[in-house]
């Protein structure tokens, strides 16, 4: 049974559309992230979803029965706002308590489920402040709470974690992705963090200017991106976009880097693109999928793989991790690699690709090859 | 609303001993000498509705204070003749108490659920709705003279207090709603929507969430339409004659005709039994009121 669906959904202020004939479907229990850069209509999305704001066309269903013209409170979710949203004259358990008192639910099992939910997010010292007193932290945690207390059909996340400090974050992220698991909700969640989306999400949607560009799990977004905005956004530091041609040759097809030494890097036999010959794409490489050659990850890997010279221009060590700045072919790359693998800053030395992560887009329509 | 504490810039402690002395010698004169100025007024109309009147008439109002009594202030209140009506300025003076409360009270509720219900709910041509009840904001009183005339006429409250209550609280409710609009524009949004999320309507929203923030912004409404509603004059004028009229109509008489003897201690009583009322409350509010008009409903 799909417990949320959007079905052609579009959205327009005045004569700006934000968004696009949106579908997506989120299974019973699934952990849907929404990601993509600001202003892409995630919030916008969101809040139609919850009946705060109105459709221009299309629809949204609800563990199959059409919402569109339903108000917010006769939706049965939970949201959790950005801004936290906590009511500033109230104390944390009257903010529990006020959906509820909605609801008319006796005094005593709102007592009640305050309890269990307030044990369950460790805010029981804090129930009898206000939210100006509290910390930040302490706030995200009052309004995951608030929206706890009920037993919705879905939660909605609006950014939840955005105003924490890093550190707090990281916590605050695997205490999401516990709740999750022992809640076991459909949850939307938007971020525009795409770790989180990846750490937490069991299906992403990656949206751009009010269109949805991919709906995948994390592991296919990563890996077969749809796009190159899909791939760009995707994956901390950038996927490497190299101008480049595709050539069949006897032993079938491979790539030429444009402004390189002409050399062939073949391409493995299940990545065989339906391509003609010295058809111009996009070459993508993902920084971690380089090795200094004389490791060759891929290799000890099985995994089909070529060598490329590259010439190191700056390194940026982060301690876990050592970026390189560099060039290939003459074109801009980065590369990640152990901090004891790391080249000196100014060698050249060679690299090996590993060929089976590799991407191919078209330079046109931006679209997975 | 916690107050900020802030380390003012102190100009009259920088400098040399000497000119720090100069500084701070020539502000305090200037305070002083305008304080005295303004209050000069009060001070004589005070003094001189505790003296005899022959004392008034021999030395004139500026003279050392001799053989007070409170009497005057008792003949005020209770049997000073005002305009042929023997009852003293109470008669007017509860007048006024039973215009301004009401008219103060519904102005204020009005512009309260107004100021909401613009700031929060948005509905088509909302804008207009609230351009042209902030248009009486910016209306002169006098245009509305002819107009409020003739409703009064109509529906038959002329000449009578609530007719007064009517009109001061149509005219208050262009400055309230101004002023609750603006304060709770500053309220997110998203309050809004979590409460409607959470299963709340229109007046639920309002009376746990809007009115709980909404006491600095009350008191400035209080106080702004409190006084100006004591304080005004033109409406009761033309409006109420008689003993319906409110007590700034009523005082006017003493500067009427010039028929017979002047009461100068009595009407001094008068006068001030009529600015007191207003001057308590913006000495007891007024700390608040500015705070209110400076404060956003939520930091
Ligand atoms: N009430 C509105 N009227 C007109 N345009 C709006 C309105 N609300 C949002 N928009 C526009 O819709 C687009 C999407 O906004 P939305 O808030 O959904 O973005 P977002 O993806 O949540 O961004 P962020 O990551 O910054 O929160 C933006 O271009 C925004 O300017
Ligand atoms: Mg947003």
């Amino acid at each position: 049974m799909s417990s949320l669906a959007i079905r052609n959904l579009r959205k327009s202020y005045g004569s700006v559309e934000v968004l696009k004939d949106i579908n997506l479907e989120a299974e019973s229990g699934e952990f849907v992230a929404l990601v993509g850069p600001s202003g892409c209509g995630k919030s916008t999305l969101l809040s139609i979803i919850a009946g705060l704001e109105s459709v221009s066309s299309g629809e949204v269903a609800i563990e199959d029965k059409v919402v569109n013209n339903e108000a917010p409170k006769d939706r049965d979710i939970a949201m959790v706002f950005q801004s936290y949203a906590l009511y500033p004259t109230m104390t944390v358990r009257q903010n529990m308590t006020f959906g509820m008192e909605c609801r008319n639910i006796d005094k005593g099992t709102q007592a009640a489920t305050v309890a269990r939910v307030a044990a369950l997010l460790q805010i029981e010292p804090l129930l009898d402040r206000k939210p100006g007193q509290l910390s930040g932290g302490q706030r995200q945690r009052v309004a995951m709470g608030r929206a706890l207390v009920r037993d919705p059909k879905l939660f909605l996340f609006d950014e939840p974690l955005s105003n924490l400090d890093a550190k707090l974050r990281v916590e605050m992220r695997s205490e999401i992705k516990k709740l999750h698991q022992n809640v076991g909700r459909t949850t939307v969640y938007v971020t525009h963090d795409q770790v989180e989306a990846m750490t937490l999400a069991t299906r992403i949607a990656v949206m751009h200017q009010g269109v949805l560009q991919q709906f995948a799990t994390p592991k296919e977004i990563y890996e077969q991106p749809a796009n190159i905005f899909v791939a760009g956004f995707m994956g901390s530091p950038n996927m490497n976009f190299f101008a480049a041609k595709y050539v069949n040759s006897a032993e079938g097809g491979g790539i030429v880097l444009d402004g390189g030494d002409g050399s062939l890097l073949p391409l493995p036999g299940q990545r065989q693109p339906n391509l003609r010959d010295g058809q111009q794409v996009i070459f993508g490489v993902r920084p971690e999928h380089f090795s200094p050659a004389h490791v060759a990850r891929a290799t000890r890997k099985g995994n089909p793989s070529v060598i490329v010279p590259v010439s190191i221009d700056m390194d940026e060590p982060t301690g876990s991790e050592t970026i390189l700045m560099c060039s290939i072919a003459g074109q801009e790359a980065t590369i990640v690699c152990e901090p004891d693998e790391a080249p000196t800053t100014g060698t050249a030395i060679d690299f090996e690709i590993d060929m089976s992560k590799v991407s191919l887009f078209d330079p046109t329509s931006e679209a997975r090859l | 609303m916690a107050d900020t504490t802030h380390q003012a810039f102190d100009p009259l402690a920088t400098g040399s001993r000497a000119r720090q002395f100069r500084a701070k010698f020539t502000v305090y004169a200037l305070l002083v000498f305008f304080a005295l100025l303004y209050l000069s007024p009060l001070v004589i109309i005070f003094m001189n509705s505790f003296r005899p009147l022959e004392h008034i008439v021999r030395e004139g109002f500026i003279s050392s204070p001799r053989a007070l009594s409170p009497q005057y202030w008792i003949e005020a209140w209770s049997t000073f003749c005002i305009g042929g009506n023997c009852e003293g300025v109470s008669r007017y003076f509860s007048n006024t108490l039973m215009m301004t409360v009401p008219a103060t009270i519904l102005s204020t509720a009005f512009g309260v659920v107004n100021g909401y219900a613009l700031s929060k709910w948005r509905f088509k041509y909302d804008t207009w709705v609230f351009g042209l009840i902030t248009l009486g904001v910016f209306l002169p009183a006098q245009m509305t003279l002819l107009p409020w005339a003739f409703v009064l006429g109509k529906i038959g409250l002329s000449n009578t207090i609530a007719g007064l209550v009517l009109v001061h609280t149509v005219q208050g409710i262009s400055f309230t709603t101004l002023f609750c609009r603006n304060y709770f524009v500053a309220v997110p949004d998203d309050l809004i929507k979590a409460a409607r999320i959470d299963g709340a309507g229109f007046w639920r929203i309002f009376r746990r969430i809007m009115l709980p923030l909404s006491p600095p912004i009350l008191i400035v409404c209080v106080i702004w339409q409190f006084t100006g509603i004591w304080n005004e004059f033109l409406f009761g004028t033309v409006f109420t004659s008689g003993a319906n009229q409110p007590i700034t109509s009523a005082i006017v008489a003493f500067s009427g005709s010039g028929t017979g003897e002047r009461h100068y201690n009595v009407e001094a009583a008068s006068v001030i039994f009529a600015a007191l009322p207003p001057l308590l409350v913006y000495v007891l509010g007024g700390k608040y009121f500015v705070r209110g008009l400076t404060s956003g409903a939520v930091k």
